[in-house]
């Protein structure tokens, strides 16, 4: 049935573009959501006013508009104020690293969320016990927070991933070799779209329940954690 | 490009903020319809009727919005034969048609999932009390299920027609002219590209707040008796 004319394994081979990109938005979603999640919580009204700015817009868009905002206008943008001070250049973006950029920008605004309902789940108890401890900043975030902060965030991830990696479908737009772009090239070939993008949507569907029995998987193994610690 | 000549282009924008709206609302109403029956079908003790809606939710939630406009709009046309036999090509054919059909599905999938957690979330108890009291079958779903999960499940779905309506700007990479389209036709005209794209994110970043006070709203009516309790 998948024979496509010898193109089934292009698109199989699109699968590695779309796990790396899955992979590296979701590695940078986490930092921009830590990052958000400290601000958030932070002492100082701008930082707060800069987070919540960034959750509310990044939610309030489509994903696409941001991606198109990005890949498009940013360089146009660069472009226009370089030739307002005289300068003549030409700026093109990667489209691995626009899209990855992007979808870690969008993404990283839901990890916000994720992380400060985390941080608020730890018992205040434990850094009160590690500052008596003479830990303190930096330190007490890396050994005490950070680490229960993750088993609390751990389904929410889940889930922020599982959406995160469909949403990569959409970076075939701006001419990235993954699934969907390989799925359409193959289309247009053999003349048989369903057959092709049939074939796309089962490989997305295999990545949704391999994440689904890993995350369940971790899910368990952190909890036992949880309860021995 | 001036914001002054931006502000020209405005009423094309509203012209595809309409289709952007139009999409929306008959996909969302359509797909709470036909979630109901396929809620009620996966919370069924009956194989034959669980398996079905079991593979629909699953497929249409594990796979990308994208991926099924694809597959409607461009994969009808390897069955266009069949499709013509039973008078449906003309349907298919039409990217409007095939953005709601898509659309429709994907909401139906997320919906009936959000319905089938809030009726499992009904108190035993009320089922118990209602059942005490006589009430059987529809009367018993009427008057005491329903109203009790759609309380549940309000947040939810106003969550999932938010998700819908920014969703359905990718109806624009299937040659339709909603709000997104519109935009991505403006730029191809003037070159003014994050001009555009910037007032076209502020208009669906309206959208979505004003969709969220609605919601919201409703969701406190629908909470009244708590309010004096809080």
């Amino acid at each position: 049935m998948f024979d496509l004319d010898g193109y089934a394994p292009m698109i199989i081979a699109g699968l590695k573009n779309t796990l790396l990109v899955g992979v590296s938005a979701m590695c940078l979603a986490i930092i921009f959501g830590l990052i958000g999640a400290w601000a958030k919580s932070a002492h100082s009204v701008v930082f707060r006013f800069i987070a919540n700015l960034y959750t509310t817009v990044v939610r309030g868009v489509p994903e696409l508009i941001l991606l198109l905002l990005f890949y498009y206008g940013f360089p146009q943008l660069v472009q226009d104020l370089a030739s307002s001070l005289g300068y003549d250049i030409m700026m093109d973006l990667n489209p691995f690293l626009a899209g990855t950029l992007t979808i870690g920008f969008i993404y990283g605004a839901f990890c916000t969320e994720v992380f400060r309902g985390a941080y608020q789940s730890v018992p205040k108890g434990q850094a009160e016990s590690a500052m008596a401890l003479g830990m303190s900043g930096f330190l007490l975030y890396r050994r005490i927070l950070l680490p229960q902060m993750m088993y609390f965030a751990l389904p929410g991830l889940g889930n922020i991933w599982l959406v995160l990696i469909k949403a990569t479908a959409l970076i075939s737009i701006i001419q990235l070799d993954e699934i969907m772009r390989m799925a359409k090239i193959a289309a247009n070939a053999t003349r048989e779209p369903f057959t092709a993008y049939f074939l796309a949507s089962l490989l997305f569907l295999g990545i949704t329940v391999i994440s689904m029995v890993g995350q369940h998987y971790l899910e368990k193994k952190w909890a036992r954690a949880g309860a021995s610690g | 490009m001036s914001w002054a000549q931006l502000l020209e282009h405005l009423p094309r924008l509203m012209d595809g903020f309409w289709i952007t709206i139009s999409i929306t609302t008959l996909s969302v109403l359509i797909g709470l319809v036909l979630a109901v029956p396929i809620a009620l079908m996966r919370l069924s003790s009956i194989r034959i009727l669980q398996w079905p809606s079991y593979f629909f939710i699953f497929y249409f939630r594990g796979t990308p919005l994208l991926v099924q406009l694809f597959l409607v709009y461009y994969g009808s046309g390897q069955f266009r034969n069949e499709l013509s036999e039973f008078g449906l090509w003309t349907y298919f054919r039409e990217a409007y048609f095939c953005a709601v059909f898509t659309l429709t599905l994907n909401t139906c999938a997320y919906t009936a999932e959000i319905i089938r957690g809030a009726i499992q979330s009904v108190p035993k108890g009320e089922i118990e009390a209602g059942r005490a009291c006589g009430m059987s079958g529809i009367l018993l779903y009427r008057r005491i299920i329903f109203p009790s999960a759609l309380r549940t499940a309000w947040p939810a779905y106003g969550n999932e027609v938010i998700f819908l309506m920014q969703a359905s700007s990718l109806v624009s990479i299937i040659t339709l002219m909603d709000l997104t389209g519109v935009a991505r036709r403006i730029i191809s005209d003037t070159f003014a590209v994050y001009e555009v794209y910037l007032l076209v994110a502020l208009l669906y970043l309206v959208i979505t707040y004003v969709l969220a006070f609605v919601f919201k709203l409703i969701e406190n009516r629908l909470q009244r008796h708590h309010r004096l309790l809080s």
